[in-house]
Parts: C-alpha cells; structure tokens; sequence
C-alpha cells in the first residue's frame, strides 16, 4: 500500500492555500497508510547567503533556542533554521555539533515535516494546513520493508531542495545500500525507499540530470515503485514497468497534482472539471514553475 | 443505450448517505420489494467500489468520478459514470454495460465474463486482463500489457495499444486500429475476415460508436504455441 499526493500551483493565488488543501489530499490517503505521514513544502525561500533546514529532534522538550541555532519556527519536534554558507558546510555543522539532531532536509525552499502516527494526526500536529507555498508533496506510509520510525518516513531528502516519496517496495536495495555507501553515500535507517533517494543523491551529484537521474532508477533499481520527487522548481513523477502501483495525475488551468487514487484528488477545487489521467510505466512526466 | 428517459430517478447523494447503504439498496433490488429502476448518484468524489454487485435491469447514472472497482460484478444493470474510473473498473462483469465518458484506470473489465464495458476515453495498462467473456470497446488507447491471458470475448481499441498486448492469450479477439507498441509472448496479427468485420460491426454498434470504421482495424490473437509446455518454447515464456 503507502499513499503518495502531490499539489503544484500553477497559479499564484492558489499559494497561500496550498496546505489546506495538501492536507485534504494526505487526510484522503489515510488508509492507504495508517503508521506514518510526512509532507515536503516547498515555501518561503532562504535569504541569500543563507541555508534552510529542517531538523528534527527526538526530545518533544527540546529547547531549540538554547542551541545556538537561527530558529524559525518549530512544529512537533521540527525546526526550520537559517545557517549561513553552503549547505553541505551548514549541514555537516550540524552533524558535528548537535549529533542528537537529524537533518530532514536542506535548501533554500524545502521544509519536510514527517512522523510516526495516522496521517490525520500527523497532518493536525503539524498544522500542514497552515502552510503557504509554491507546491508539496506527501506520503502516507504502510510500512514493509523496515520499521515505522520517524526516519523511516517519507519523504526522504536527497539532495539540495530535493526529496522523495515512494510507493512500492525495492528488492535489490542491500546490495545497492553497499554499493552507495562505497560512494560515499550516508544512510540512517534499513529503509528500502532511503536506498533510491540516497541513488538519486549520488547520480545527480555525479553530474545527472534529474531526469537522467530518473530514467537510471529504471535499470539500476529492481522492485515496485510509483515515485513523486520534488525540487525547489516543481515535481517529477516515474513508474516503474510494470506499473502495478496506482497513480492518477489531473491538471487544471490552476494546478497539477498527483495522487495514489482519484478520491485524494476529488477534494481539489475544480477537480470535476480537470483532465485526469493515468501516468505510463516508464515515462518521466515533470513539470516546473519555468514551464508551465 | 441512453439513459434519458422520463421516468424520475432515485437520486443518492454519497455525501450523505454511507456508500454501503446506497450499494445495499442496489442489491435489494433483486428481491421482491418494488424499487426505483433508475437511480443517480451524486458526489461520488472518487469513492472506490461504488454500484458494485448489482444484479438487476437498472439504469444507474454516476454523476463524478469514481475509485477502484466501480460496478465490480456487475449483472444486468447499465451503468454509466459520467467522469474518469479508476483501478478495475467493472471488474469481473457478469452481463449488463458499464459506460465510463472519461478514462479508466489500470485492469479494467479483468476477468469479466460477460456483458460490455465502454470507455470513451482511454483505459491504462491490463485493460481486460485474464477476460473470460466480456466485450470491451475503448474509444481511445490502451495501455501496456492488455488482454493479457485472456480467455474469450473481443477487446476493441479504437486508438493505439502499449507493449505486449496479448501476452499468452488465449481465445479473446483483439483489435486495434491505431498503433500497437509491441506484442506480448504468443500474439500474432491475424486475417480480419468478413465475419469479424460484422463482429465488430456489431460490437461499435452496441457501444454506441458509429463513427469508426470496422475496417480500419487490424486483428490480433493466440498463436497457440503456449498452449501445452513444449521445450522448445521456453524462451517465450
């Protein structure tokens, strides 16, 4: 099972509503994934010269302030902080001195919220209707292949503004984990979906494409999956052959979204009258703010 | 097939009544209590298994989009979903017409054995997968391994089909006007005979389509290579 939703707002006034309606969207796909939620959003771009991040801390009573941190806001158990520089500097700052901490995303637009519970929980916990932004994504986890932990959430991170969602499950992902690991490549969990997200990381920073990246996945990567990836532009959505793990894509002259079933479109506005269809195996369908 | 008539329908609202009472009452039909013969459902909003089960001459008109298996065993009733369908639309369709004006999602009319399915727009992979009966006419294209083992009935395509259509079928006709991507391990292109362009005659005719021409399309179906294990034939499978 899992559940995957994704939204992108073609139209400017659609942004300051794009969680309310991410959240309806993640809220339809509850029983498609009753131990865990999470959402990226993409929203409030970094100042120059700074890197946003999301972090994330096992201690509920954290006192985030105290750590020294530029904290932005925290939401049940994550903050957004601002750290000037790279971010891979800013993230391996952190690493280095707040090791109780994870890093859960990095960028200049990317904030990803995710957690253990019912996506309905999750979603209130972390008030995602409040969110404004550009576009999001989210995943609603029926776990399979490793534990249902926080880390073990989607979406995972992979990369700078970029993040995956994952429907499906892979069954070379060991024998891959060790060959990304030989490239330098960090994991955190057993998590079969960390594996492709961790060889996107690699394949784009060896000079891919993300849409290079994509089509890689089609022959390195053995297993179900219906993928959503997000970058700071917009999405990315790729099945794998056989395509036995749904997805339905609509679009109107407002927004495009994506989603595992109809019903967690069907609570769009205007989504009687859009065009809606499903994607075919094998085909990287993107869009991009720059595009559309 | 049209549904207009001047009979009032039975109107549901599935924003308002729980969709295993609106199905429940579909299924009562088939007892001795008098019931409305015509019936719309309203805000669907994508519910999964909506009219399912029926077994009855109803006129059921879905005003929406609908999930998974909507009109699933369908016998008898007419069903017509004004919108987009999703996973298994009319699966395992015993007798009646399931009409989809949109698009249908993945394995839709699987193993249905018999009545018509109608998808004026277009189906996506394993359209009538493991059919046993069923005809289905798609007014647009099909996609990636449909008609895979199929028994009997016709799969008709009006557009262009996706890889491996007909991979180890069996008795189904197949026919598909536009382009066929690929086909799949024992499916052959086949003579279209006069009897099969009065078979399809008849199929375009009974889904309402009456702009297509039957003999544009070319026929495809079992080599019967795969039909008893032989050695030599392994690497087909």
């Amino acid at each position: 099972m899992c559940g995957i939703v994704g939204l992108f707002c073609k139209s400017p006034e659609l942004e300051p509503r794009l969680g309310e309606h991410l959240a309806a969207m993640l809220v339809q796909m509850d029983d498609r994934g009753p131990d865990s939620a999470g959402v990226a959003i993409y929203r409030d771009p970094a100042p120059d010269g700074l890197v946003k991040l999301t972090l994330y801390s096992h201690d509920p009573e954290l006192d985030w302030r105290a750590r020294g941190l530029d904290v932005q806001s925290v939401r049940a158990g994550h903050a957004v902080v601002l750290v000037e520089g790279d971010a891979d500097e800013a993230e391996a700052a952190v690493r280095r001195e707040h090791p109780d901490l994870r890093v859960m995303s990095a960028g200049r637009v990317i904030e990803i919220y995710k957690e253990v519970g019912r996506p309905r929980a999750v979603a209130a916990a972390f008030a995602i209707a409040d969110f404004d932004g550009t576009h999001g994504l989210g995943h609603t986890r029926m776990a399979t292949e490793s534990r249902v932990t926080t880390e073990g959430s989607h979406p995972f991170s992979t990369g700078r503004d970029l993040c995956l969602v994952h429907n499906g499950s892979l069954s070379n992902h060991n024998r891959l984990r060790e060959r990304l690991r030989r490239e330098g490549i960090e994991f955190q969990t057993e998590n079969d979906t960390e594996v492709a997200a961790g060889y996107l990381t690699w394949r784009l920073r060896e000079g891919a494409t993300l849409e290079e990246a994509l089509e890689g996945c089609l022959d390195d990567l053995d297993g179900f999956y219906t993928f959503l990836v997000g970058t700071a532009d917009g999405f990315a959505v790729l099945r794998d052959p056989i395509a036995c793990k749904p997805a339905v894509l609509a679009e109107t002259d407002e927004w495009v979204a994506m989603a595992s079933e109809w019903r967690a479109l069907a609570v769009l506005p205007g989504a009687a009258d859009a065009q809606m269809w499903e994607p075919e195996p094998c085909v990287v369908y993107a869009w991009e703010k720059a595009l559309v | 097939m049209a549904v207009d008539t001047v009979t009032a329908a039975e109107v549901v609202d599935l924003a308002v009544m729980p969709l295993r009472e609106l199905n429940q009452r579909l299924h009562d039909v088939a007892g001795d209590t008098p019931s409305p013969q015509r019936w719309q459902i309203v805000n669907p909003n994508g519910a999964h298994a909506v009219a399912c089960g029926i077994d009855a001459p109803l006129e059921v008109e879905i005003l929406g989009h609908v999930g998974y298996y909507c009109a699933g065993m369908n016998k008898r009733a007419f069903v017509h979903v004004r919108g987009n369908a999703g996973t298994g639309l009319a699966e395992n369709i015993m007798s009646g017409i399931v009409l989809v004006d949109g698009n249908a999602s993945q394995s839709a009319g699987a193993t249905g054995r018999g009545g018509l399915v109608v998808v004026q727009g277009d189906a996506a992979a394993r359209c009538g997968i493991s059919m046993k009966g069923v005809d289905i006419v798609v007014r647009g294209s099909v996609g990636h391994m449909s008609a895979f083992m199929a028994q009997r009935g016709s799969l008709v395509v009006c557009g262009d089909a996706g890889d491996a259509l007909g991979d180890s079928i069996y008795e189904t006709h197949v026919y598909v006007r536009g382009n066929v991507a690929s086909l799949g391990a024992d499916c052959v292109e086949k003579e279209v005979g006069e009897h099969h362009v009065a078979e399809l005659c008849s199929l375009l005719e009974r889904a309402g389509l009456d702009d297509v021409d039957p003999v544009e399309f070319r026929r495809y179906g079992s080599a019967r290579r795969l039909y008893n294990f032989e050695i030599d034939n392994a690497g087909a499978y």
